[in-house]
């Protein structure tokens, strides 16, 4: 199945929520009522920049059961690959943007007694969704929200107001607040699942806690932000389609390919679907694997590559597009 | 146009027929003359006029029996219908797909009206007229997946996905190939298709759950699947099977033309938008040998497939005492002529 | 129903402990025993500080397993006279027990079956209990027809303990109901024709 059916918004009010972040809300310019959601999902945001076209997901924050509209945040990434500078810099309301279906890679386990989340920094995007799905169903739950700093941090204080400090923690790490991830984990009811979501440094934090306080693998859930590492320059062979496209610093192998004219399969762009699973036809140099979706036999035998976030340093490579 | 629902019967005295414009829209299963095992799915589009494509969700002449023969499964059997706690919000999206469907698809019969969360739905066939809190189980008479399930042709599933994982943990099944839902509800994928011979061994089940897990919203997908049956009898569950597996013992080569049905089953596949779960529906249609072999390609391709079925698929599909009755049948109607490409009649 | 030899058989992984687990409960019954002994020469008295063992004899009492446990010196050792009552207890362990506890069931198919619908019970997924099948491989059935459950079922067909149905024991197994399904094997039989029951699970 190749790229999702998208549908168009227009984008109504865009403000900044705190330092480098901006809240985006969309809406159909039609005015008909946009696809309800599940907490924890995202869409892929397409932007005309300039004739070129960015793509990138975002976690969907708003009221899961409200169709009116569609509410995301976008940090003003440091190293911008383009899209979330393109956000902060020229989007503006009235703008016309066209988005996926919103696809679930983050689901709750709808069966957990007690949900625990762990958020940092911009990680708090799809926990405001499952935070409001938890109180309308009456499950308990928890957040733990680590910032930099109040004025960096967004919504923290909404939350507070809105579920109660018993549920909302905030900590400040320009305050020298810390996370306690493991006490957090130790005195679990059975029947808790952890959920995390930010920086890999906070994501491999809470694995490892999880490990070493015995809980089994399957209540732990993680989203990484698996955004494309970048990195040097490299052209990519096509056999299919009988040419050679490059593939620059700042872009995926995927990115260049639709950027030549190629419909590509592709759903998640995070390196976790599958859907653009290729294969390799000749590959002088290293293949260098950013995806979850590949087993570490299949990275290893270099026969598959995930061409969302997977790159390659070498003289050549074809592959089966 | 408005369907002329057909009153008649699928137990006792069996008064269950196909009219000759609904044989014409059956969806014949086979597009080749031999049989091959395959995943066969392919998305779930709108099609061609006057066939079970025409609408998303079909609803045909036999609706009105259907939902009465199903009305007498449950009254008899109500385990016939499992939800585990955790799939409310899967049911109130399944409720919601279905209504919007067959609304859309047959507005004469019925009607779907929303105010907010406050809903009007009318099934003109069945005589109801409700009105309804959307997301409040204490406002239909049943939970919202067996009240939407007693007025939908076909079983329906609900699965949700987790840890790389479907799993069975809601549905009203009623018109089975013989599985229970009672015995299978909170099973994966991998082990309520345990029973299946070969296909596990051909790996075609982990291609269509790593297939599945990407299922998208507002890109349903489709597969057959077929069996037969003698009698046209919905209910042939594994719970009544002590009952109705005597009918296998019944076919002659006297009888078999009116006894023995191709039994299709239509699954389609939906991702579900507020639970991130996803729906099944398995639908089942029904049509006789002497039914079947008014046309003639498909007189003739089905007596190809039958008579080159594996043994294990055979005795699966529980047709060990009856296909070679059926194929020497079948031979008669089969000239040897060549079929043409494609599964609708010429 | 004619079908035999379906392969959606339980799989054991074994109760090979985990270490990083706070907590250790184990449920054995009869020669389930043997799957922690086995084990104990490479564990350490600081493993067995944090244990819970409970034990059920049935049909290898006398063996000396019940002392063989004890002188583990688990944290918690406890005896129990029946399978009935092991469950009992089992609830009380999980009812205050936290993420960091791992369960370690081994014993018969129809022992692992009800300790791991006591375990759903507490919100313990299934695929998070360590199970090993050890002694007698009789079933535990579930009758499609009337739905009653048969304990230790080592031939097939059977007749239900519950209706009278003979059955035939599928091999296919529900975790929620720990049990096999039973499918009346005559129906299809004209005249109840008399087949000669044979020991396969044993």
């Amino acid at each position: 199945m190749s790229a999702t059916s998208t549908i168009p918004v227009r984008v109504s009010e865009i403000e900044p929520v705190a330092e480098s972040i901006k809240r985006v809300r969309l809406e159909r310019p039609d005015g008909r009522p946009l696809p309800p959601f599940s907490p924890g999902a995202h869409v892929v945001v397409s932007m005309n920049d300039g004739g070129r076209i960015r793509r990138n997901p975002y976690s969907l924050m708003s009221e899961p059961d409200d169709r009116g509209y569609y509410a995301i945040s976008v940090l003003r990434a440091e190293k911008s690959r383009g899209g979330s500078a393109f956000i902060h810099d020229v989007l503006k309301a009235g703008d016309e943007l066209t988005i996926s279906h919103p696809v679930n890679l983050f689901p709750a386990d709808k069966r957990g007694r007690k949900h625990i989340l762990i958020a940092g920094g911009i990680g708090i995007t799809p926990f405001i969704a499952m935070m409001a799905g938890f109180a309308r169903d009456n499950v308990p739950f928890e957040l733990h929200y680590a910032m930099r700093s109040r004025a960096h941090g967004a919504y923290w204080r909404d939350l507070v107001a809105s579920y109660g400090a018993h549920r909302i923690k905030p900590y400040f790490s320009a305050e020298y607040q810390v996370l306690p991830v493991a006490t957090l984990l130790e005195n679990q009811p059975l029947g808790t699942h952890v959920y995390v979501c930010g920086p890999d440094r906070l994501t491999d934090c809470v694995l490892d806690a999880a490990r070493n306080t015995g809980w089994p693998a399957a209540n732990v859930h993680t989203e990484r932000f698996l955004a494309p590492a970048g990195g040097k320059p490299f052209d990519v062979e096509l056999i299919r389609s009988g040419i050679t496209v490059h593939v620059g610093e700042h872009e995926s192998i995927l990115e260049a390919v639709e950027a030549a004219g190629i419909d590509a399969p592709c759903l998640c762009r995070g390196g976790a679907c599958g859907q653009c699973e290729t294969s390799v036809i000749a590959c002088d140099g290293q293949l260098l694997h950013h995806d979850v979706y590949l087993s570490d036999d299949e990275k290893a035998g270099g026969r598959k590559i995930m061409i969302c976030v997977s790159r390659f340093e070498g003289t050549r490579l074809s592959l089966d597009l | 146009m408005a369907i002329m629902f057909r009153q008649e019967t699928f137990r006792d005295d069996f008064t269950y027929r196909n009219s000759p414009a609904n044989i014409h829209r059956f969806p014949f299963p086979f597009d080749r003359d031999e049989y091959a095992y395959s995943v066969n799915i392919e998305p779930h589009v709108p099609g061609r006029k006057g066939t079970i494509y025409e609408s998303l969700i079909d609803v045909d002449e036999h609706y009105v029996a259907e939902m009465a023969d199903r009305a007498l499964v449950l009254k008899e059997d109500p385990l016939r219908y499992q939800a585990l706690p955790h799939m409310m919000q899967a049911q109130w999206d399944v409720l919601e797909l279905l209504m919007e469907q067959q609304a859309a698809g047959y507005p004469e019969h019925f009607s779907l009206t929303r105010n907010g969360d406050r809903w009007r739905w009318i099934n003109r066939p069945l005589g109801i007229d409700d009105t309804f809190t959307f997301g409040a189980r204490e406002t239909l008479p049943y939970e919202p997946l067996e009240y939407i399930g007693r007025q939908t042709q076909g079983d329906l599933c609900i699965v949700d996905q987790r840890d790389n994982n479907l799993w069975m943990d809601a549905g009203l099944v009623t018109t089975q190939a013989d599985w229970s839902l009672d015995f299978d509800v909170g099973m994966n994928f991998m082990e309520w298709h345990g029973p299946v011979p070969l296909a596990h061994g051909m790996g075609i089940f982990d291609r269509a759950l790593k297939f599945l897990l990407n299922l998208q919203l507002g890109q349903p997908v489709r597969r057959f699947n077929w069996t037969m049956t003698v009698n046209p009898r919905l209910d042939t569950s594994p719970e009544n099977y002590h009952k109705w597996g005597r009918d296998r013992t019944t076919v002659t080569p006297v009888n078999v033309g009116r006894k023995v049905h191709l039994r299709v089953e239509l699954q389609t596949l939906w991702r579900l938008p507020r639970s991130n779960a996803m729906l099944f529906v398995i639908r089942c249609y029904l049509m006789s040998m002497e039914e079947l072999v008014t046309v003639p390609k498909w007189a003739r391709r089905f007596h190809r497939v039958l008579k080159t079925l594996p043994q294990e698929l055979v005795d699966y599909k529980g047709m060990t005492r009856y296909r070679d009755t059926t194929v020497e049948w079948l031979s008669r109607h089969d000239d040897g002529a060549p079929t043409s490409p494609g599964i609708w009649p010429d | 129903m004619l079908v035999e030899g379906i392969t959606s058989r339980p799989v054991h992984g074994g109760i090979q402990v985990d270490l990083f687990a706070r907590r250790h409960f184990f449920a054995l019954e009869g020669e389930g025993a043997l799957a922690l002994l086995a084990q104990a020469p490479a564990l350490d008295e600081a493993f067995f500080d944090r244990c819970e063992v409970l034990y059920a004899a049935a049909d290898a009492a006398g063996r000396g397993y019940d002392e063989a446990l004890a002188r583990l010196k688990p944290d918690l050792f406890r005896q129990t006279p029946t399978v009935e009552t092991l469950l009992f207890r089992l609830r009380g362990c999980l009812s205050r027990a936290t993420m960091g506890t791992r369960l370690y069931v081994a014993g018969g198919e129809g022992f692992i079956g009800r300790c791991m619908n006591v375990a759903a019970g507490f919100g313990m997924d299934a695929g998070t209990v360590l199970t090993e099948h050890r002694g007698s491989a009789a079933r535990r059935v579930q009758c499609v027809h009337c739905k009653g459950i048969t304990e230790d079922v080592s031939e097939s067909p059977f007749a239900c303990s519950h209706c009278g149905l003979n059955l035939l024991v599928r091999d296919h197994y529900s975790k929620r109901l720990g049990a096999f399904q039973g499918v009346c094997i005559d129906a299809e039989e004209p005249v109840s024709a008399s087949r000669t029951p044979e020991e396969v699970f044993q």
